[in-house]
């Protein structure tokens, strides 16, 4: 079958022992005068394959000489070979291609990259939790009272206990403008709904309107308005929309602002009250604390108080829920918040422990998921609403009792007003980035949020979480309240176990604390 | 069923039914009548008058005709309504995990929260599948004509009847001076890395033939590996490891690591695996440097050994037909399966860690589903194999003395040819899969070859992951997140995903842990010391008097209990009695022949 041809050689497929030539099916004849190379090696099986070779020389003379099988003997074969340009970017200004494939076999140990991940977030979240931002210095006695400005983020309110008020910017971080407002303690202060002018009243039994831009250059600093009243008062709050405004002393006060006399006054056999808020949605109704241990809720249409639940300590102040208006947070004497439905006065929904020393403000975030509250333990601490501990707590070596607390109304800052004449403004949220961030950047940071919500409860990953520093004199009284706490736990058993069953109750934390709900 | 068996009933309903009074932007209704094609608010009314139906049947077959009864402006309705289907399979490719039962009662908020975790879970399921549609490549194959074994198909054949590029990834090297040689690729499939027998380590960017390293290290070379990536790799040398770096530095010499003959890296662990010939089963930390264990297997020689990459756990196999499974966490196996009657020769585990191959001293092959730990198919080899090696795809590559046969489906179908063969020159020594390609290195007496195995690499790369065209920014990106977050040593198990469970622990053996952690039982009874009293009542005396008192008051409660139980018991045994005495007194007339 070569024809004569020195240069023919067959072979046979390797793969398995030498059997029948049934892979030959094409001999080439090749004259050495046109074909320089050495000869082909290979057997060709295909008929495509040898019009290739027709193609490919054409000089070539090719006989066919021997046919085992007929041609339409084929083999399908493919192999993966990828063109480098589908994933290779194509210049330097290009960003480079990633393919994605998401086959979970690819991915092994998916759970235990993630919750590293998780792991090595937390860390980072406590690397980076600085939450104190700046101090603003200007007052120079405690600052008593601070009010938001309704319009304007960057502007602060703030009155201190010799009866000054200052207005801050706070992107600058600096007074723009100091009145003396009262003789004595500014007891409370509110911004007007539009923004142009606020209320402030003082030890000095006034109530005074100011506007809030600034004296012009000359004119003398002079309030709008001023009420004279009979008592005292303690605080002040201003209706959502209508020109109307609740003070409290010794009764709860409503006023009209173009009236010199109260339109309503409420008392209920109290003698003094310390703090009023009107609901911000049921814009009617109101909510006070006071002296006798008791919040009472008024309707201001109505000449009566609606009701009022007694507890077991006085309650200092109180914040609606903004978002959730029929919840109310109030911060009490005995070391606790009690988050109540306004409807079911009877028990508090959530009561909030982790404070030290007598809790003195409360101020829910503009969200309505977390509340934040300052404390006598010279500690600022965040809730979040149904929780009964706190998420964060913050205090600084020079920062003594906090009496005041706002969230501002963009949910990214908490300022806080104490005793040594400073306002303090810190990041709510402690180890969040400032600034305008990336897209990448806020993808990142979503992601890793996402991933420490999903393995919070991990071990390793909670004690990280958890943990905070505490000033040793804090450290020490929080371990003794508990040693207190489990002390009156085990006498309260005992009690029980050596009464007639059935005589001495089990109270739940949340019944402790309720005296008697009054109608 | 209205439609069909209310027709003689609805006609009265219908006819009862007053007409809706005539509006001008309608059709006049004889018009509209013939019409079914145009169907707006007025053919709903004119399908009233003509078909006599209930109007809520009337309703529910329009629905139906209409698919989603979505429409357009222009009329048209949508023929393909809703989202698109999505194949079974694919979506089941993607499932992480059953749906959760629901117990009785839950919480609001748990429940909740379960069926939003569940929702999400859903959601990336169904677009993880949407996306896989979507992947540009498709895998190689390999097809004879009818009739013709794809055994039969030789290298050449191959290499001539496909691409360019593809026909230069079949190969040859001759490298016969300092052979047999052991082959590994990198993570990426771009390197491989070839140590000779005789202490020749060269490492070659295979696709474009360059040679990036090449040095003789002098001693006699047992394994080679490449590390996390393509700067470094492992040699296992005569008596220690050694550490180089790709250009054929030698990084670290581990004197900790001795007599070292087969090695095994562990990406996500950056854990390199290495088994003795002193029977010792080593974990080195490449990323600190750390022996994490060192655990004295005591079966002797090591010389077979593979990892699962599903859940890095090492097996290891012994000259008594035995593979054991291990971690380093345990110092005993975790496992001990018997697999063959002669010594095992090598072990294969598959991707997705659900099989593993072993062949034996018995010349059989062997397939388990190392869920279960039970054989699923065994095969009888004349030579039996010694190299195994997985693809990606799940190919298996046997090597019988010196011909390399490549299995497809081995655990699926009973399988009597293998898939494809090739002679090498020499016996082969060592076999592996190129990632992301259809390429099979061999490594053997005489050199190297590379063949090519269409079918065997996965075709869709991660780019993530490993990425074969990665740049050299992207490796350093990638290199620095890997290593933030490598899996720690610890969460090796079985089960992978075992941490994402909830831990159901008993109580009993949580307080154990409990106990373990903290030194001391934190609820065990306090030994009762009794008060100091002033003025002389604390005497010795008193204080017995008094801890008697507390003792004694222990043993009341215990002896309440005890009685109490006597009563319990009684009363139990009372009714038991009685109801045995009404039983007795319904007395047959065969029960006086019982004993």
């Amino acid at each position: 079958t070569c024809g004569g041809t020195p240069w023919l050689r067959l072979r046979y497929p390797k793969c398995t022992a030498p059997g029948p030539l049934r892979d030959l099916v094409a001999i080439l004849v090749l004259p050495a005068t046109t074909f320089k190379i050495k000869p082909f090696m290979r057997p060709i099986n295909c008929h495509g394959h040898i019009m290739s070779l027709f193609k490919k020389r054409k000089n070539t003379k090719v006989t066919l000489s021997a046919f085992p099988f007929p041609f339409s003997h084929q083999m399908k074969v493919k192999v993966l070979s990828r063109n480098p340009d589908d994933y290779v970017r194509e210049t330097k200004l290009d960003i480079q291609r990633v393919p994605r494939n998401y086959d979970p076999t690819l991915h092994p140990f998916e759970v235990s990259r993630e919750y590293t991940r998780a792991l090595n977030a937390t860390k980072l979240e406590r690397v980076f939790a600085k939450p104190f931002l700046a101090s603003l210095d200007g007052h120079r006695d405690g600052v008593n009272c601070m009010a938001k400005h309704t319009k304007s983020l960057s502007t602060l309110l703030s009155g201190s206990c010799d009866g000054q008020v200052k207005v801050w910017n706070l992107t600058k971080r600096e007074c723009v403008r100091t009145l003396q407002a009262h003789e004595g303690f500014v007891r409370g202060m509110v911004v007007r709904s539009c923004g142009t002018s606020f209320f402030t009243v003082g030890d000095d039994k006034t109530i005074k309107h100011w506007k809030m831009e600034a004296p012009g250059y000359g004119e003398e600093e002079e309030p709008l308005n001023t009420i004279l009243g009979k008592t005292v008062f303690t605080g002040l709050d201003h209706h959502q929309k209508d020109a109307v405004f609740a003070t409290c002393g010794q009764q709860v006060d409503i006023w009209d602002e173009r009236r010199s006399s109260p339109i309503r006054s409420f008392t209920w056999g109290v003698d003094s009250f310390s703090a009023v808020r009107f609901n911000p949605v049921e814009t009617e109704l109101l909510a006070s604390c006071a002296s006798d241990r008791s919040i009472v809720l008024y309707d201001m249409r109505e000449s009566a108080p609606l009701k009022k639940v007694i507890m077991t300590m006085r309650s200092n102040t109180l914040c609606w829920n903004p978002m959730e208006a029929y919840y109310f947070t109030c911060s009490n004497e005995d070391y606790n918040l009690y988050t109540y439905d306004m409807r079911y006065l009877d028990q508090p929904v959530t009561v909030h422990m982790d404070h030290v020393s007598a809790v003195l403000d409360v101020d829910y975030s503009p969200t309505g998921k977390e509340f934040v509250s300052a404390s006598f333990d010279k500690t600022i601490r965040i809730f979040p609403k149904d929780g009964g501990h706190s998420r964060e707590v913050y205090h600084t070596k020079r920062m003594q009792h906090v009496i005041c607390i706002k969230w501002s109304a963009d949910n990214k800052y908490i300022l806080s007003g104490s005793d040594e004449m400073n306002i303090r403004l810190w990041k709510a949220n402690a180890a969040e980035k400032l600034g305008v961030l990336a897209p990448r950047e806020r993808q990142a940071t979503n992601y890793s949020q996402k991933l420490k919500e999903k393995f919070q409860h991990h071990p390793q990953i909670r004690r990280i979480a958890h943990h905070r520093h505490l000033p040793k004199s804090l450290y020490h009284q929080t371990k003794e309240l508990r040693v207190m706490k489990e002390a009156r736990r085990k006498k309260y058993v005992n009690v029980r176990k050596h009464s007639r069953p059935g005589s001495v109750p089990l109270l739940s934390e949340k019944e402790k604390h309720v005296v008697t709900v009054v109608k | 069923m209205a439609s069909l068996g209310g027709e003689a009933l609805t006609v009265t309903h219908v006819e009862k039914k007053k007409k809706p009074p005539a509006r001008y932007w309608e059709d006049p209704p004889q018009q509209a009548g013939n019409g079914d094609n145009n169907r707006g608010t007025d053919g709903e009314q004119a399908g009233r008058q003509t078909e006599q139906q209930t109007p809520k049947a009337k309703k529910r077959k329009e629905n139906e005709d209409r698919g989603d009864g979505n429409k357009f402006l222009s009329g048209k309705a949508d023929r393909f309504p809703g989202p698109a289907p999505i194949p079974e399979d694919r979506l089941q490719k993607f499932k992480r995990k059953e749906k959760m039962k629901k117990p009785r009662r839950q919480h609001y908020k748990l429940k909740d929260m379960i069926a939003r975790s569940e929702e999400n879970s859903e959601m990336s399921q169904i677009q993880a599948a949407r996306l896989d549609l979507l992947l540009p490549e498709d895998a190689g194959f390999l097809e004879g004509d009818e009739g013709e074994d794809t055994c039969t198909i030789s290298q050449e054949d191959i290499a001539e009847s496909v691409d360019i590029t593809s026909k230069t990834k079949y190969f040859d090297l001759k490298l016969s001076q300092f052979g047999p040689y052991r082959v590994d690729y990198s993570q990426t499939g771009r390197q491989v890395l070839l140590g000779g027998r005789r202490g020749h380590i060269a490492c070659i960017d295979w696709q474009s033939k360059q040679l990036t390293c090449e040095i003789n290290v002098m001693e006699s070379v047992n394994d080679v590996k490449w590390l996390h990536s393509e700067a470094m790799y492992a040699v296992a040398q005569k008596k220690w490891l050694h550490i180089y770096d790709s250009n054929g530095i030698e990084l670290h010499c581990i004197r900790k690591f001795n007599d070292v003959l087969r090695m095994q890296f562990l990406p996500y662990h950056f854990l390199l695996a290495t088994a003795s010939a002193t029977s010792f089963l080593q974990y080195l930390d490449v990323s600190v440097g750390k022996e994490v264990a060192a655990i004295c297997t005591k079966t002797g020689r090591l010389d077979v050994m593979c990892q699962n990459p599903q859940n890095a756990v090492i097996h290891l196999g012994h000259a008594n037909g035995t593979v054991t499974l291990w971690t380093p966490n345990q110092k005993e196996a975790l496992v001990k399966m018997l697999c063959h009657h002669g010594a095992v020769r090598s072990v294969a585990v598959d991707k997705t860690g659900t099989y593993m191959v072993t062949s034996g001293m018995d010349k059989k092959l062997k397939v388990f589903d190392i869920r279960t730990f039970k054989p699923l198919k065994s095969y009888f080899l004349p030579a039996g194999a010694s190299c195994l090696s997985l693809s990606q795809r799940g190919l298996l590559s046997a090597a019988t003395g010196d011909i390399v046969q490549v299995y497809r489906d081995v655990w699926s179908t009973p399988v009597t040819k293998p898939y494809m063969a090739h002679r090498v020159q020499k016996t082969v020594w060592g076999t592996h899969f190129c990632p992301f390609e259809d390429v099979l290195g061999v490594g053997h007496g005489d050199g190297f070859t590379s063949m090519l195995i269409p079918g065997a690499g996965e075709p869709n790369i991660d780019g993530l992951d490993a990425n074969p065209f990665r740049s050299a920014k992207q490796r350093q990106e990638w290199e620095v997140k890997a290593l933030l977050e490598k899996v720690q040593p610890e969460l090796i198990s079985l089960n992978p995903t075992e941490l994402g469970m909830v831990d159901r622990a008993a109580s009993e053996i949580k307080h154990q842990d409990r106990v373990k952690a903290l030194g001391f039982d934190p609820l065990a009874k306090v030994k009762f010391v009794p008060k100091y009293k002033k003025k002389g009542r604390s005497s010795s005396g008193n204080i017995e008097k008094r801890k008697r008192q507390v003792g004694h008051e222990d043993q009341r409660d215990d002896i309440r209990k005890t009685a109490e139980d006597r009563v319990k018991i009684e009363k139990e045994r009372r009714q038991k009695e009685k109801k045995e005495a009404v039983l007795s007194s319904q007395k047959s007339a065969l029960d006086r022949f019982r004993k």
